[in-house]
């Protein structure tokens, strides 16, 4: 790869200072550490660091994406014909099916990667920072909790909207408070609800006659269970949004990044414990038929696997600390299944759970580390009056 | 009584190029004082170049405590007074003559002695130097107190030197140190050995001391994870420190009236020809022991002391005060295509993303030392991983929030969340691991500074 390093370092100098387009300094950088890892040597502190920098850190999230966006983009195609024809089989015309899907999905992916990777240039441009590589695993999450058939503008206007105000103001990666890809689906949510409720956004282009309704929405209506069966919703062979009706697909994704280190095993388990905890206690005390369901069915229904696997666990809008990861897991795991089951506004109780707890992380942070300034201050406390 | 403590979090790095069990001697004929080794001492020069000097002759004191005097460890001719930035001192480089003259301290005995006139002779000799203070990692001042003192006998960084090698035969040497510590602290005295390697008798029959052996991973080693097990700071609390090396030199002069500021290091990494144990004296130049013994092709980083934590010399550079380790490693300055997409079979990670990490949990592999080098291997991000600091920093603090209270400087924020029990070195495996590439060693560092000058210490 001499001659691709060759022209790099001829160009170089154009995008330094005195160079002929200083003001492109950060895209250069870019491209030029896509290409290849800097020659920078460490300076101070440790002589040699970790080979895993952040462009990798964040390229393994997106591979542990793959298997939600390969089956979901193969789901779509399916359930497209599916509601034309309601006794085709699952892998019966495998190639229409996937063709159709990939119609649909390659170009949400698109929008979303163009317009969100221009304004995190540009941002970096005008703060003169290095372009940060979180947008990478964003740009890829806000395709997969859209329904198929969202528009192509929507996704733009969303993205826009989650990444200047649920990112960049705050100062960019690591900065923000709230999830940008939940962000960007609150505000289609409540901005264009038509497009992301009801029964006819969940499959691309359906066909009139057939119902469409995801099993979550039929749960809404009070029925006794979902039409399909759990392990049809296990498999994600369902009516949904892109990337989140297959849990078993999810759940390959959770073991890639639990096994590389780079997710939070912590996260994912509390989720999945406050869901449990939540749901038994509706077995209970309810009185409705969703409130009877099997715990387990929550897992399976909506976004919850998703949100448990590649939203919860966001570490820069998590909480930081050990302790503070399970009680934030364990709260979002009670309040999606609370508001699920109780609001029937709200049939995803997934995406504004995690929200909300984003907002107390910090607090929950603060109660934890609290407790440790208090064990060593209670030790000064005993020291000073053995002293005296 | 012997304690066995166990700390369970860390991380142990086995590189390339381990030094073998064998001591050599070697002539060298430079040395050199360098005053930044010792932390927070402003120097006032007392000799200047072409000056002759005898072993134990005071060559600079500290501004901040004139008592504290740093002595030559060798007899010779000031060569040259290398100056830095602000016109700081950066070395006095020393000529040695062929025939070795020392400083008279006159006649004494340990027995007939008090504690103030022990502490004077160890600051008229230098030696008072050799000790260290938690927190911040400065010479102690004379007039302080501390609450316990700690010796420490291992080290579990990488190319970690082989203590039962360091102190053969200093025995006796190492007992009068102790004896002499015992009376200038009056306080319990702590002797920290490895739970694994530490055999020699040496080490373990020594008198007077409360024996400790540790086990676990790096940084077991580090006096801060020692103390959060002995005696846990608290503010206002002293602990001092001190090599066994370094306490086997305060021994000798003890035992014998004169300074011999001999020690054995190791000199190590994957581009040494032969590494191997040498026996120096203290501010030794390098370039005789890794003149013709380094491979030559590649450029090479030549560091005193640890990888982690080491100072980066030159080939021609001179051994730091309290180090017994010289690493050589790679220079990492060079492009790589792709570098952060690679499979990556030989790379070092604490992660599991590379495949490097998959082929050490092989049972016939395991273990197999890598090969690092000084690339950086990424660009600096803001912070946003979370949660692994913590696994590999064995002390009941929380990282992240410490190191951001450093970066704002927020002294009152620092010492809620225990700046006092810490140093820069026990962050050295989070900078490590670290996927942002922060440089977390200086910024503890600029933390402790800041609140030592508040403190007025």
């Amino acid at each position: 790869m001499k001659w691709l390093r060759d022209v790099l370092d001829n160009l170089k100098p154009n995008f330094e200072k005195g160079g002929k387009f200083p003001w492109l300094h950060s895209t250069f950088d870019a491209f030029e550490t896509f290409a290849f890892v800097p020659k920078t040597t460490t300076s101070c502190g440790a002589h040699f660091r970790d080979a895993l920098d952040m462009k990798r850190t964040m390229t393994m999230v997106i591979l542990a994406l793959m298997p939600a966006l390969l089956f979901g983009t193969y789901n779509i195609g399916y359930q497209h014909f599916h509601s034309i024809n309601p006794s085709l089989a699952f892998f019966d015309g495998f190639w229409d099916n996937l063709w159709y899907g990939i119609v649909k999905v390659l170009p949400i992916i698109v929008v979303s990667y163009v317009v969100g990777l221009s304004i995190e240039f540009g941002f970096a441009q005008w703060r003169k920072h290095e372009v940060n590589e979180g947008f990478l695993v964003t740009g890829m999450l806000i395709p997969l909790v859209m329904p198929p058939d969202v528009p192509l503008w929507q996704v733009a206007l969303a993205t826009a909207f989650a990444v200047v105000i649920g990112k960049e103001v705050f100062g960019g990666t690591g900065m923000n408070f709230l999830n940008p890809a939940l962000l960007a689906r609150a505000f289609l949510f409540f901005a264009f609800p038509s497009s992301m409720s009801g029964d006819n956004v969940w499959i691309a282009q359906k066909a009139d006659a057939f119902s469409g309704a995801t099993p979550l929405a039929e749960m809404m209506i009070g029925a006794e269970l979902p039409s399909a069966s759990f392990w049809d919703m296990f498999l994600g062979i369902m009516p949904g949004s892109i990337g989140e009706t297959s849990s078993v697909a999810i759940l390959l994704g959770a073991a890639f990044l639990i096994i590389t280190g780079i997710g939070s095993w912590r996260i994912m388990l509390s989720v999945f414990i406050g869901g449990a905890l939540m749901g038994l206690t509706f077995n209970l005390f309810g009185s409705n038929p969703y409130t009877q369901i099997p715990f387990y069915y929550h897992y399976v229904l909506g976004g919850f696997m998703f949100g448990a696997v590649f939203m919860a666990t966001d570490p820069v809008t998590a909480a930081q600390t050990n302790k503070g990861k399970w009680i934030y897991g364990l709260l979002i795991g009670v309040m999606a299944v609370l508001i699920r089951v109780v609001n029937p506004a709200y049939p995803e109780g997934m995406m504004l759970a995690i929200l909300l707890l984003n907002v107390f992380a910090p607090l929950i942070d603060y109660y934890v580390v609290d407790a440790n300034i208090r064990k060593r201050m209670k030790r000064w406390k005993i020291k000073g009056g053995k002293n005296v | 009584m012997v304690k066995t403590i166990t700390v369970r979090k860390g991380f142990d790095i086995k590189l390339k190029g381990e030094a073998k069990k064998r001591v050599m001697d070697v002539e060298i004929d430079s040395y050199a004082v360098k005053p930044s080794d010792y932390l927070g001492v402003n120097p006032k020069l007392m000799v200047q170049k072409g000056d002759m000097v005898k072993v134990g002759q005071p060559l600079f004191y500290a501004k901040e405590n004139p008592r504290i005097l740093f002595t030559s460890s060798v007899c010779g001719q000031v060569q040259e007074i290398v100056r830095g930035e602000k016109r700081f001192i950066e070395e006095i480089q020393i000529k040695a003559s062929k025939v070795q003259e020392s400083v008279s301290f006159g006649e004494f005995a340990l027995d007939l002695m008090d504690k103030e006139q022990v502490i004077e002779k160890l600051l008229q000799t230098g030696l008072w130097t050799l000790l260290r203070q938690r927190p911040y990692a400065v010479i102690p001042n004379p007039e302080s107190c501390p609450k316990c003192v700690i010796i420490t006998a291992f080290s579990s960084s990488a190319y970690a030197p082989d203590y039962n090698l360091l102190t053969q035969g200093r025995e006796k040497d190492i007992q009068m140190g102790i004896e002499v510590i015992k009376k200038v602290a009056n306080c319990k005295v702590h002797l920290n050995v490895c739970g694994k390697n530490t055999t020699a008798p040496e080490i373990l029959n020594l008198k007077g001391v409360q024996i400790n052996r540790f086990v676990g991973k790096h940084p077991v080693g580090n006096v801060s994870v020692q103390i959060s097990r002995l005696d846990p700071m608290c503010k206002g609390d002293r602990v001092w420190y001190v090599d066994i090396q370094d306490l086997a030199i305060i021994g000798r002069f003890f035992l014998s009236g004169r300074i011999e500021k001999d020690k054995i290091i190791a000199l190590a990494g994957s581009e040494v020809k032969n590494p191997q144990y040498y026996r120096v004296r203290m501010g030794a130049c390098i370039f005789p022991l890794v003149n013709d013994n380094v491979n030559s092709q590649n450029f090479l980083r030549f560091i005193s002391g640890d990888v982690l934590t080491g100072k980066s010399i030159a080939k021609t550079g001179y051994i730091g005060a309290y180090d017994n380790l010289i690493s050589v490693i790679k220079e990492g300055n060079y492009y790589e295509f792709l570098g952060w997409i690679a499979p990556g079979l030989k790379k070092f990670s604490f992660y599991r993303t590379f495949l490097s990490g998959f082929t050490n949990l092989l049972p016939f592999s395991r273990r197999k030392p890598v090969e690092i080098d000084t690339n950086m291997h990424g660009g600096k991000r803001a912070l946003v991983l979370t949660g692994e600091y913590e696994k590999v920093l064995p002390l009941d603090i929380y990282p992240m929030q410490l190191i951001k209270a450093c970066i704002i400087g927020d002294i009152d924020l620092m010492e809620q969340l225990g700046i006092y029990e810490v140093d820069a070195e026990d962050f050295a495996l989070c900078e490590v691991i670290d996927v942002s590439k922060t440089d977390i060693q200086s910024i503890i560092r600029n933390g402790l500074e800041l609140i030592r000058k508040e403190m007025g210490e």
